[in-house]
Formats: structure tokens, sequence, C-alpha cells
């Protein structure tokens, strides 16, 4: 853990000897305050000699007393590096306050089974970990016993490991994981011992402060954009603004006259300006007078891509599931309805803008890179550079968010291609601009949905068409089956309500604009439809949006039971003070639930969320109070979603290009936040972005219930 | 040359007077506490105090800090014991982090002309720095933790 006196003296020194060394000018190579002893993300330091205690890919224990955890996830504010070294340490005996905790290295060992590569998203790292890291602490313990009862010659049974030390019970001896390391080192790895039962748990399920958090009030936690290598370059990249288009030409004369531009040329992805500070690199790049030439193809505009998924709502469509006649159970039902909702395009808007230093030399490579997907970021860097793999090196720092934006490529090819030319230590700067334009944005999509229901209120008929363009396409293509993407569909295959006859559908119409995943998974744009669709039907039958969820989740007693928890804190069955509207969603996703209730108001013509509700069951917390942060987390991303801004496409460029007309949600907009947390012995679920897909049809539902009117696109605009 | 007091110490600088401060804390001092989040003055991850006073470091000239002081992430407190580093750790506030530099500095400000703040001002205050994370709520609440002298080390 970080000392903060230490780094505090060290950042006081660093300073020093620039104001020393003054005189101004670019003072290279100073040590970047946390470096040298903090948990800054970057590889093992330490080597494994033959008196490491080294079992497995995740567990140091060194002579010296030091015990180093791997962490093979990033750090993007979800707290991995707290909850992963939990399950390693619970098993391990050892507490938080005994380790260190280090990033991992690229390495097959750290696969994510989940998503198959090793990459950190989609809600995916406690599912993973949950069993793998407990089973590596637990050899690892295990190995610490047996080297103890061999050296005391007593059966295994009388040895007890607890916060780093192996107690002979009944004894007064004792010998720490230090002392017992070489030991146990020699020995053959055991057969897979037991893990603990969830009763003796000490770390599991309870709240343990985040590990990167001193770092990070400190401002000692390292990110990409603060990588600092002695003759490291900085560069930033003009790229051509319109979709499709291409740079024609370009006019460097002004941009070479800065004072600290070293270079002006032609890369992949645009022209790069280089310069001796991120500030040169910037300025220089403003005024490169840039010549492009639109594609032929104008379809990157957001009119046409609209009439365009209007077009895909009727004809032919891939089924993604079907159950029933649909056809005759709406043709029978007494009050039968259709809307049609909108989602539009929007930009993940990572506070830390896209990013990454590279250092190619001859016969090796270093990354140093905020990425989600290490595994990735290497093959990258090894097709550009043509080096081995095992020649390249990812370091990964913390993440100013990931959202699903980093385990893209595009800003780790841009570092790689420049320091292989420049033979020098690179960081590729993007701007806001450049991350809020050239992003691979939330994909826009339509949405058909036909209901029927009956005189008692029931639903008897269910069809949903979603029409959009396929984000699988490009990432996964093995995952797409008879024509779905599954990632457009979830939320609305997995329709968590039971109706007689039901029929899903997917239109693929690809649209010219880059789109890539978006956190909370394509029940982002689902579960909008899907929940705001039934409060309409609830409307029509004269229902209370309450009941007729109730009514339709009687197989699914773990949700309704949710579903029951968040309506009692909201105190559903009592009318909202006047003026206010309240709104339910729910939803089920990896493997964790979710129901949650926005309370809502209007004020002059400004939606405003006073309150949010969550009752979660994502089965065992492994962290509860982590587990909160992401939920509220989940609320601000989908609020900002639902209620902010959107990316719009004017003849093949994005309207947007800065936090103006490109709005995150603000401290005076968030709403105070209730959760309620199901206590579950089920196995962990994900929390990432759970909460998120509810913000924008809870606040719809609300509005509807105040205005009578419903909402049918987002971002949500009134009248 | 430009004079400027920086956490304390008298720097001396030779650089072109429109360079923004933020640059010069993070490429010329290595002081890489202060983000850049937008260089437009947008969404405050870059806000270190002038004069005590919060301000924009992407969008403030070197020039500005002439003669006056500055203080960074680096200088909030000698021992990052400052009461708000204190309850922002107690009540859990960073995430990804990346925000929280610009939060802090911007709390500092307000904690010193306001000891103790009611919420508005609070929400007023802590509009001006975005934090993507959504730690709004935990802010607040470190902040009131942080003014009430009862109950700091809760
Ligand atoms: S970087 Fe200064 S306000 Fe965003
Ligand atoms: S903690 Fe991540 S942006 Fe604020």
């Amino acid at each position: 853990m970080a000392d903060s006196d230490a780094q505090l003296r060290l950042s006081r020194r660093a300073l020093l000897r620039v104001a020393a060394a003054s005189g101004g000018g670019l003072a290279l190579g100073i040590l970047f305050p946390a470096q040298a002893e903090t948990s800054a993300p970057d590889q093992p330091q330490q080597d494994d000699g033959p008196e490491t205690l080294a079992p497995n890919a995740w567990i140091r224990i060194h002579r010296d007393g030091g015990i180093q955890l791997v962490v093979a996830r990033s750090e993007m504010g979800q707290g991995v590096t707290t909850s992963l070294a939990m399950l390693l340490a619970e098993e391990l005996e050892v507490g938080l306050d005994q380790i260190r905790v280090e990033q991992a290295p690229v390495d097959a060992a750290y696969i994510n089974h989940l998503l198959g590569e090793q990459a950190t998203g989609e809600s995916t790292s406690i599912r993973d970990a949950w069993l793998v890291l407990r089973e590596a602490g637990a050899v690892a313990r295990q190995l610490l016993i047996t080297a103890a009862a061999a050296i005391w010659s007593v059966p295994e049974s009388r040895c007890e490991a607890r916060r780093g030390v192996i107690h002979l019970l009944d004894d007064q001896r004792s010998l720490s994981y230090a002392e017992l390391a070489a030991t146990a080192a020699k020995l053959p790895l055991p057969a897979l011992p037991a893990l603990k039962p969830s009763g003796t748990w000490s770390l599991i399920g309870t709240t343990q402060r985040r590990i990167d958090a001193p770092d990070k009030v400190l401002g000692a936690a390292r990110f990409g954009l603060d990588v600092r290598l002695p003759e490291m370059l900085y560069a930033s990249i003009a790229r051509c603004d319109l979709i499709g288009g291409h740079i024609t030409n370009w006019r460097e004369n002004a941009t070479r006259a800065i004072p600290g531009v070293l270079n002006v040329f032609a890369v992949r992805y645009g022209i790069a300006v280089i310069a001796e500070s991120s500030w040169a690199a910037l300025r220089g790049r403003e005024t490169l007078e840039i010549t492009t030439r639109p594609s032929t193809n104008l379809a990157a505009d957001t009119q046409r891509i609209r009439n365009r998924l209007r077009i895909a709502l009727k004809g032919r469509a891939a089924v993604a599931y079907k159950k029933g006649d649909v056809s005759a159970a709406l043709n029978a039902s007494p009050h039968q309805i259709e809307s049609i909702y909108e989602v539009p395009f929007q930009a993940h808007a990572c506070m830390e803008p896209m990013n990454c230093t590279a250092d190619v030399r001859r016969d090796h490579c270093d990354l140093y890179v905020p990425t989600q997907s290490q595994a990735r970021a290497r093959a990258t860097a090894q097709r550009i550079t043509g080096l081995p793999a095992d020649r390249i090196a990812v370091h990964t720092t913390f993440l100013g968010n990931g959202f699903e934006r980093r385990r893209e490529q595009d800003f780790i090819v841009d570092a790689v291609e420049l320091s292989k030319e420049l033979k020098r230590p690179v960081q590729v700067i993007w701007t806001r601009e450049d991350d809020l334009r050239h992003d691979f944005f939330r994909p826009m999509s339509l949405h058909r949905l036909r209901g029927g229901i009956d005189a008692e209120g029931r639903l008897t008929a269910w069809f949903h068409r979603v029409a959009g363009p396929s984000v699988l396409a490009r990432i996964a293509p093995d995952q797409i089956t008879n024509g779905v993407d599954p990632f457009m569909m979830a939320g609305a295959t997995d329709l968590p309500y039971s109706v007689a006859h039901r029929r899903v559908e997917y239109r693929r119409a690809d649209t010219p604009v880059p789109i890539g995943l978006w956190p909370g998974g394509g029940q982002g744009h689902n579960i909008f439809a899907t929940e705001c669709f039934l409060d309409e039907l609830a409307h029509i039958a004269g229902k209370d949006p309450l009941q007729l969820r109730r009514d339709h989740l009687t197989d699914r007693p773990r949700l309704l039971n949710l579903l029951n928890r968040a309506a009692e804190e909201a105190d559903w069955d009592n009318p909202p003070a006047p003026g206010r509207g309240r709104g339910i969603a729910l939803m089920e996703a990896f493997g964790s639930l979710i129901a949650a209730i926005a309370e809502v108001s209007i004020e002059e013509t400004k939606v405003r969320v006073r309150r949010v509700i969550c009752a979660v069951d994502c089965g065992q917390a492994v962290n509860p109070e982590i587990v909160r942060a992401q939920i509220e987390s989940g609320i601000a991303f989908g609020l900002t979603s639902a209620l902010k801004g959107e990316i719009t496409l004017t003849k093949g460029r994005v309207d947007q290009s800065t936090l103006r007309d490109y709005p995150l949600l603000k401290a005076n907009e968030m709403p105070d936040v209730t959760i309620h947390l199901v206590k579950s012995d089920a196995e962990p679920g994900g929390v990432s972005g759970l909460a998120s897909p509810l913000m924008a049809p809870a606040v719809a539902n609300a509005l509807f219930s105040l205005t009578g009117e419903p909402v049918r696109s987002l971002p949500i605009r009134l009248g | 040359m430009i004079s400027v007091t920086l956490n304390g110490e008298t720097l001396e600088f030779d650089l072109d007077p429109d360079t923004p401060l933020l640059w010069v804390l993070r490429d010329h001092l290595g002081l890489t506490g202060t983000k850049y989040g937008c260089g437009e003055g947008e969404c405050g991850a870059c806000i270190v105090h002038l004069d005590d006073k919060p301000v924009n470091a992407c969008i403030t000239p070197l020039s500005e800090a002439s003669g006056r002081s500055v203080k960074t992430i680096e200088g909030l407190s000698p021992d990052g014991r400052h009461p708000l580093q204190l309850a922002w750790i107690i009540e859990e506030v960073p995430q990804c982090g990346y925000c929280q530099s610009g939060q802090l500095m911007t709390a500092a400000a307000l904690l010193a002309t306001h000891p103790r703040p009611t919420d508005a001002q609070i929400e007023t205050a802590m509009s001006e720095v975005i934090c993507r994370c959504g730690s709004y709520n935990r802010i607040r609440r470190a902040i009131l933790r942080a003014s009430n002298p009862e109950a700091q080390n809760g």
C-alpha cells in the first residue's frame, strides 16, 4: 500500500530538483512521484528467485516478507484492484494491509474465460475470478501449511494460517509466510485444497477500503497520460473529421514554426504532430491546415440513418425468440398497441481522453497504456513492429474510465506506429474533440413493439423488433448466429415477463458510423424500449405498472422479491409528493438482478431526477461498498445517457466536439440514491454498469406518470 | 523569466507566457496529479488554486500566475492528511480517480471560504467538476464530514 509520507517527500524532492535546474525549458526524465514506491501499476518488480514462493501467476511471497498479489484486470474505477485482491487474500489468509498489488503483464494465465482473452469488460471480472483466484490463494496457503508441518514434524491439521503466519495449535510456535517461503517453494503443488466455507470468511462480504484510494487522493495514481519516460516525445494526430473521408493535403508551415514542434508527418489515422511537450503538440496540431475529401458515400447522416432504420422496422428480419402465435394473439386481444422507440448514437466520453505511450526499440517494445485489453494491445504492437510476442511488454496504467471504449486498439496503433518511426518513446494524446468525434459510438437503434393485453390486465402477446447496426459484426462475428447479434438483442430476447405469445426479431441495418460496445450492454437500448412499453400497456389497461410487473413475474421469484423490495423502499403504495412522478424498471443481467424506481419532477422546462431507489441482488457481494459505488456509477452513467448528450451526424461529420455540446451529468443533477443490497449466497454476479440501462426507462416512466405523455426517444426532451 | 510560487517553492520559468499552467505542471515539472480532461475549462479535472482560488489550469496561461501562488494536489497537504483527503478515503469517494484531484482542490477552496458549507454551497461549487464515475453523493458526504470536526475521523 502507498506510503503517503514517502510520496509527498518524493514529489517535493522532484520539485526541488526542477527548481534547482530551473531556467525553464524541458525537464525530461523527472521521476514520477509515485513511480518508486507505490502500487502504480507496472510489472512485478522483484525477480522470483528460488527463495520466492510463486505457486501460480497471482501470488509471490518473498523471503523478505513482501507479499505481492497480481491483479490481471484493468482498474477503471470498478474496484478490481481491491476486490480481486480480496479473493486471493481470503484464501491465502492475509490482510489487505499486508499485501502489495501489482498489475499483471500479458500471459495466458490471465485469460478472462468469459471474454476468451486477457481483457476487462462486460461486467465479467468477479464472475471469472470467483473460483480461480480463491483456488490460487488456497494452493499457496496449503503449501505454507505443508512446509510448516514438515519443519515442526506435526500433522498439518495442527497448523493454522492467520494473517500471514502459520500457527501451531496448542503451542506457542509460529512461522511467518516469509520464513516459510523458501521451504514451501520447493514443495510439489498440492491437489486442489478445499476452499474456505463462507461462514469462515474474514474478507469476502465485508467492506474493505479501496487499495487504490490513498494514491488517488494524493494525485499520485498513474494514468496513461501521466507516463513520463526519459527522451519521451508527445504527439497529437489530426484525423479526418469526415467519416469514410480522407485527408488529401495539409500545410504545416505554421505548425513547424511553433517552438517545441519537432516533426509533422502522415500516419495511418491522420497527420501527426510530434513535439517536446503536450502543449506544443496540441498547439501545433491546431495550426495544421487540412484539406479533406469526403467519402463518396454520404450516408453518415443522422436523418438518413433514421430513415433507413425506420424502413428496417418493416419487412423481413431474423427471429431471435419465438413462442406461440403472436399475430393471432394480437388480433384476439381487446387492447393492442404499437409504439416505436429510438435510441441515439452516444459517445463514451471517458474522463481521461484516449492515449497510449509506446517505446519501440529494435528488439523490444514497451506499451504503457490504459487499456481494457492487454492481449489485443500486445497483438496490435506485434502486428506493427513484427516483434515476437515475448518481446512486447504491456504495462497497464490506471484507466480514467474504460466504458468498453478502451477495448479498442486505435490509440495503441497511433503510439506504436509513431514510436517505431521515431525510435523514441512517444505519448499520443487525444484531445477531447478527438475523443468525442472518433469514438466507436453506442449504436443507434429503433424498436418497434406491439403488445396485447386482456380485460384482466394480462399480457397476451408481445412483439419486439430491434433495427440497428451490428456491433459484433466487427468485434466478434462468430457470435452472430442466424443473423442475430446477441449484443444488440441482450435484454430483448430474454424478457423476464411471462407472456404466452412472444416474438422477438433483429433486423440488421448497418450504418457507416463506427460503433462499439457500451456499458450495460445491449440492455441499454432494449430495456428502455421494453420497460417503457410495459408502462404504456399498463396505462391502456388502467393497471398499476408495479402490479402489471408483479403479475408477470410469478415464475421469477428472485426478481419479484427484488421488485417488491424496491417498491417498499420507495413507498410505492402511497402517491408521491405533488409535482413528482415515479417510474419503475427492472432487469436481469451479468448474473445479477436489479430493480430501480426513479422519482422525478419538472423544473421550468427541465427534467429533474430527485431520487433513485435501487434494489440489487448480485449474489454474494465480495465488497458491498464497492458494489454500492458501482451502482451509483451506473446511475450517473445511465442518467447521462438518458438526459444529456447525443451524437448526431451531418453529411458525414459528427456535430459534437466539446463538453458543451455533449454535456455530462454534473453534481447538481445527481439524485439522492438509496441502494438496497439483498443478502444472497448465490455466486457473485457482475455489477459494473448494472444500474445504467434502467435509468432511461425509470425516468421515462416517471415522466409518463407525471405528464401523461409517453417518452419514446433518448435523450429525453420535454415538449 | 516568470516567477511563480508553486506549492510553497518559488520557481523561475523561461517558457512561453501563453503556455497553460496545466502543461507547465504536467510536462515541465512532472506534476501529473493535475489532469487534462478537455482543455477548455469544461470538466474541472485540471483545477488548481491560484492565490487560494480555484482556477482551470488548462485555460490559465503561465503569465497569469506570474508573481502569484499556485497550489496543486501535490501541495494540498504536507503529509496527505488534509481533512478532505482523509474524508475522501473514509467515504470511499475515488472510483477511477481521474477527476479526483480537481474535486479535492475545488472542495478545499470551498472549505477555505466556507468552513461549514451548506448543501447548496457544496452543490454549486462542486458542479464545476465532472465525475463520469458518479461519485457526487460521496463527495458531498466527504465534504460534510471534513467540515464537521466531530465527524472527521469517524
Ligand atoms: S481540462 Fe481544464 S477544465 Fe477540462
Ligand atoms: S472518479 Fe472517475 S471520473 Fe470521477
